[in-house]
């Protein structure tokens, strides 16, 4: 209808066209990153002489390369994890602290104090992270390992400052700003018809919040959370410097463990021969997929989100 | 009755859960916060130490861990034209995409699709990004490890950052200004390039420094596609370069004290290069809001 509106232009086809090929050469990069990470991954996974899924050791350079994920996604995991578990609370706190308790003038500059966190570089964290927070943390994972050494988590006879809860601290740091960015979003778009009937019926600001705002919010607070989670996992730098580079499994998070896939590329590169190379590059395709799942399914949430907030405006 | 006993009937149990609550959100607010000054004080403090000018003009050719001296100047070099051929690259790419979503797409199948995957697309982890370049680009093309191969894995990195922003900016638009070109005749295609994109253009602008601050700091998808080096190199299209956060990568892995003061003000001098780019991008965003309330 409004084509015929006006007159087709000689211009207008190539241009329609050239915009569409960006489009669609984005999801081309995509599907290029596993497919050339797949062809170089290949050579490296046939040379190898155990099982790629569940060896433990890292010795891709040897004559006889041995090397498997197992020990470095646990550790991926575990670390993310234990993130996820220290930034998701202390996230949603910020969020409803800009959101419903700083006073109006000030929230969006204090909103903006918390972004900054997102932008002091992945490096910049690493260097604080050994420099200042891994002495630092050998006071806390002693105490914690000396009161609390019953549990699994904090046993083990020797502490050490540069352990699993240092770095799983840096990552909680670095992937808190997402969280409680999206989270306040969220929580700034729940329903004020239903904050302010809460509060006319008597709830207190908490109880108004909890019956309210939360409720609203969950879902929000659940996808900005798997976002953190695939951040945490991606990220670099920060952990190759904190990380002391073993190959164990152990949940013994105040010891000397603890690696990551990507702490490992970093640390690893340096040195490797091209099926270590190859090694490398078949490990970052398990963190791509990983993280590809962890991305798709929290932008799964927040898609559906979408359409019951506007549903519910 | 309960009508006039009112708020005052709250129950001192409420109230106190009321009070701790409130405690912990700003507790955690505060917990938030400690970090970021650490940080801050901590780089601007050990920073200061090595600012100087022989930093700023000298590379590290020759000067080995324990020495004194020696400078980022190669790094910043390197930097600069690694962040400003990923825009080159990312921001055409990136912009016609926003342009195909909102002008285009009209929310049919394909836009609905690259929509989704613009977004998964902003979870790739960078060293992934810094594979991907490795991969295909040195490995399998054969090509060198340069500051272009580090721009390349740079600018996948800003390509999403770049399309959500604009998008974001295109969407802002009015529809008006796009029915009042058609209806003077003006093609759809003139009419985005003369009345839709220079409309945004601030706030488009904006969105690319945000995203070019963004991987100005990125470590890992250089260590594996521009490598490491002490010396100057001006031509990012042949052979390694050095970028400021691998410098302070390559510095803050020197076990002496000497190496770890160069890191420290390496990771100034990013910080300093980082901000200025947000700052930029928020006094454009800045200047371009009164326009926004006169129309």
């Amino acid at each position: 209808m409004r084509r015929s509106a006006f007159r087709r232009s000689r211009g207008d086809a190539p241009f329609r066209f050239v915009s569409i090929a960006a489009g669609v050469f984005l999801l081309a990069l995509m599907a290029a990153i596993g497919v050339f990470l797949v062809v170089r991954a290949v050579p490296a996974l046939q040379a190898n002489t155990s099982h790629f899924l569940t060896e433990l050791t890292w010795q891709p350079n040897s004559a006889k390369p041995v090397f498997g994920i197992g020990a470095l996604a646990f550790g991926t995991v575990v670390s993310s994890l234990l993130a996820l578990v220290i930034a998701t609370p202390v996230a949603v706190g910020v969020a409803l602290f800009i959101s419903h308790y700083a006073p109006r003038r000030l929230a969006s500059v204090l909103g903006y104090v918390v972004d900054l966190l997102a932008a002091v570089p992945s490096v910049v964290y690493g260097l604080w992270g050994v420099t200042f927070l891994v002495p630092f943390m050998l006071g806390p994972s002693s105490f914690l390992n000396e009161y609390f050494g019953w549990i699994p988590l904090f046993g083990g006879d020797q502490v050490v400052g540069r352990n699993m809860l240092t770095a799983s601290l840096v990552l909680a740091i670095m992937i808190l700003p997402i969280i409680a960015a999206i989270s306040r979003e969220v929580f700034l778009q729940a329903p004020k018809m239903q904050e302010e009937a809460a509060l006319a019926l008597g709830a207190t600001r908490w109880e108004m919040i909890r019956m309210s705002v939360l409720p609203f919010g969950r879902p929000g607070v659940i996808s900005a959370a798997m976002l953190g989670l695939g951040r945490a996992m991606g990220e670099t730098i920060a952990v190759a410097l904190i990380f002391p580079a073993t190959f164990n499994i152990t949940l013994r998070i105040l010891s000397p463990n603890g690696n990551s896939i990507a702490a490992n590329i970093a640390n690893g590169f340096g040195e490797a021969t091209p099926i270590g190379t190859g090694a490398l590059i078949a490990s970052g395709l398990v963190l791509f997929l990983i993280t590809l799942l962890v991305n798709m399914g929290a932008r799964f949430v927040i898609a559906r989100r979408k359409e019951y907030a506007r549903a519910a405006a | 009755m309960t009508v006039q006993t009112g708020i005052h009937s709250i129950s001192a149990a409420r109230r106190a859960k009321d009070r701790f609550v409130q405690v912990l959100v700003y507790l955690s607010f505060a917990l938030a916060v400690i970090p970021l000054l650490s940080v801050l004080w901590l780089v601007v403090g050990n920073g200061l130490k090595r600012f100087d000018l022989t930093f700023l003009t000298h590379s590290m050719r020759n000067i080995g861990a324990t020495d004194p001296g020696g400078g980022a100047y190669h790094a910043i070099v390197g930097t600069l034209e690694q962040v400003l051929l990923a825009s080159l690259i990312a921001v055409p790419i990136g912009l016609l995409t926003a342009v195909y979503l909102v002008e285009y797409g009209n929310g049919g199948r394909l836009s609905r699709i690259i929509s989704f995957f613009v977004d998964v697309m902003t979870g790739v982890p960078s060293v992934v990004s810094g594979l991907f370049i490795l991969a295909f680009w040195i490995l399998i093309l054969g090509m060198t490890y340069s500051g272009f191969a580090g721009a390349l894995a740079l600018s996948i990195l800003m390509m999403p950052v770049v399309v959500r922003s604009a998008e974001e900016m295109l969407r802002l638009v009015p529809h008006e200004l796009r029915e009042a070109s058609y209806a003077l005749g003006v093609p759809k295609w003139r009419t985005i390039v003369k009345v839709v994109l220079p409309t945004a253009f601030t706030g488009i602008v904006t969105g690319v420094m945000l995203a070019v601050a963004r991987v100005a700091g990125e470590t890992a998808p250089l260590l594996l596609t521009v490598f490491i080096t002490d010396s100057i190199n001006t031509d990012p299209f042949d052979g390694p370069q050095m970028g400021l956060p691998l410098y302070v990568f390559d510095q803050a892995q020197r076990p002496t004290n000497t190496a770890i003061d160069r890191a420290w003000t390496g990771a100034l001098t990013l910080i300093l290069i980082v901000m200025l780019l947000n700052l930029v991008a928020r006094l454009i965003a800045w200047w371009r809001s009164p326009a926004k309330r006169g129309s």
